[in-house]
């Protein structure tokens, strides 16, 4: 019987001696995440302009979290400030003109005969969307382009251009209704 | 000194882990397919097998025998090598971001590796003492390191050969650990312990 115990009452002191331990140090050694700055990164559009000032758009994100303007982000426009201010609790406010306009989603094309095969766009590009190599033509996956134009002012020979999407006959949708409707209609929308 | 020596190349060629005791060979064909990962795989479980098998010695010389409890052996050392692998985990998550990095998605997998519990069961029944329990954790995971990341490379290579269809993936992946194993046998001899 008392072998019983012994063997009961040692697994349990391990256990606890283990468990507290473990307790400990889930507390001291703790690492603060910040779990609003992923919730931000993922209702910014991920161009990685730079637009806003910051070097990419999870930099940006960290930012606001610690207290920045919601309204630096261009390519995002009003829909992204209106989710970051219901997403925050924050007034909504109009676009800050310093860092740019909202233009319609636009992707880079790059004439090819005139290119020259500098590499000087692949390196500027922040999505890896210009694919070439040195002293061969580029040229831009349009699937990957956010249409930042970083590649636009490197180039030496002005060869790129921004050229409005075009949805194309398989790309068409209906277009959203605007937003005019009351806030019960929104809730039953989503 | 010399002593200790030998522990480590007994370990390490004579009697490796994985390709002579057949131990911990989940990890060897799961994360042999990069070089890369088998090498954090190979730095995780040295830093975690050393120290769980001093873990394990102690529990058991301390806590174990004075009770007379020595067949509850199995159980509290599955208990302290899950311990000692999350509480690794939180310490370095702290205080190194960069080993976290590394190390990171390898160390819970090292849980269940059977060649941690192995060394843990194999130190005590061969009796080994406190610095003995070391070299012997140690050398167990410098073999599998070693042959983890010599076979990594051998896969690495054999992705671009041209392997007839029937053998293609892991077959073949089975036949050269097979054949590894045949020439770690070769070791044996070369220390008697």
């Amino acid at each position: 019987m008392s072998l019983i115990l012994s063997a009961i009452a040692a697994l349990l002191g391990l256990a606890l001696a283990f468990g507290a331990l473990l307790g400990f140090a889930a507390i001291r050694f703790k690492v603060e995440g910040n779990p609003i700055v992923d919730q931000i990164d993922s209702l910014l559009p991920q161009t990685q302009c730079g637009q806003c000032g910051h070097p990419g758009c999870r930099p940006y994100a960290e930012g606001i979290a610690s207290g920045e303007d919601i309204n630096k982000c261009p390519p995002g426009g009003e829909a992204t400030i209106q989710a970051l201010a219901d997403l925050l609790d924050v007034e909504p406010m109009s676009l800050d003109a310093e860092h740019g306009t909202e233009k319609a989603k636009q992707v880079a094309i790059i004439r090819e005969d005139e290119c020259i095969g500098c590499t000087k766009c692949i390196q500027a590009c922040p999505v890896d969307a210009i694919l070439g190599a040195a002293k061969h033509m580029h040229t831009v996956i349009e699937s990957e382009c956010t249409g930042c134009d970083l590649c636009v002012e490197p180039c030496p020979v002005d060869c790129i251009d921004m050229v409005e999407v075009d949805q194309g006959l398989s790309g068409w949708t209906w277009s959203a209704p605007q937003s005019t409707i009351i806030a019960t209609d929104r809730k039953l929308a989503s | 000194m010399a002593e200790y020596l030998l522990i480590l190349v007994s370990t390490i060629l004579v009697n490796n882990f994985v390709l002579v005791q057949f131990l911990g060979l989940c990890p060897f064909m799961g994360v042999s397919n990069k070089l890369e990962t088998a090498m954090g795989m190979s730095f995780a479980t040295t830093f975690v097998l050393t120290l769980s098998s001093v873990c394990a010695y102690l529990v058991f010389t301390y806590l174990l025998v004075p009770l007379d409890l020595a067949y509850l052996q199995t159980i509290s050392f599955i208990l302290v090598i899950a311990v000692v692998v999350q509480f690794t985990e939180m310490v370095v998550r702290k205080t190194s971001p960069l080993l976290y990095r590394v190390l990171g998605i390898f160390l819970p997998l090292i849980t269940t590796n059977c060649a941690v519990l192995g060394v843990a069961l194999l130190n005590i029944k061969k009796q080994n003492g406190f610095i003995e329990s070391i070299m012997y954790g140690f050398g167990a995971a410098l073999g599998f390191s070693l042959v983890l990341i010599l076979f990594s490379a051998m896969r690495e290579r054999i992705m671009f050969a041209d392997v007839p269809k029937p053998f293609k993936g892991s077959a073949i992946g089975m036949i050269t650990a097979g054949l590894m194993s045949l020439a770690f046998m070769g070791f044996a001899g070369l220390v008697n312990i």
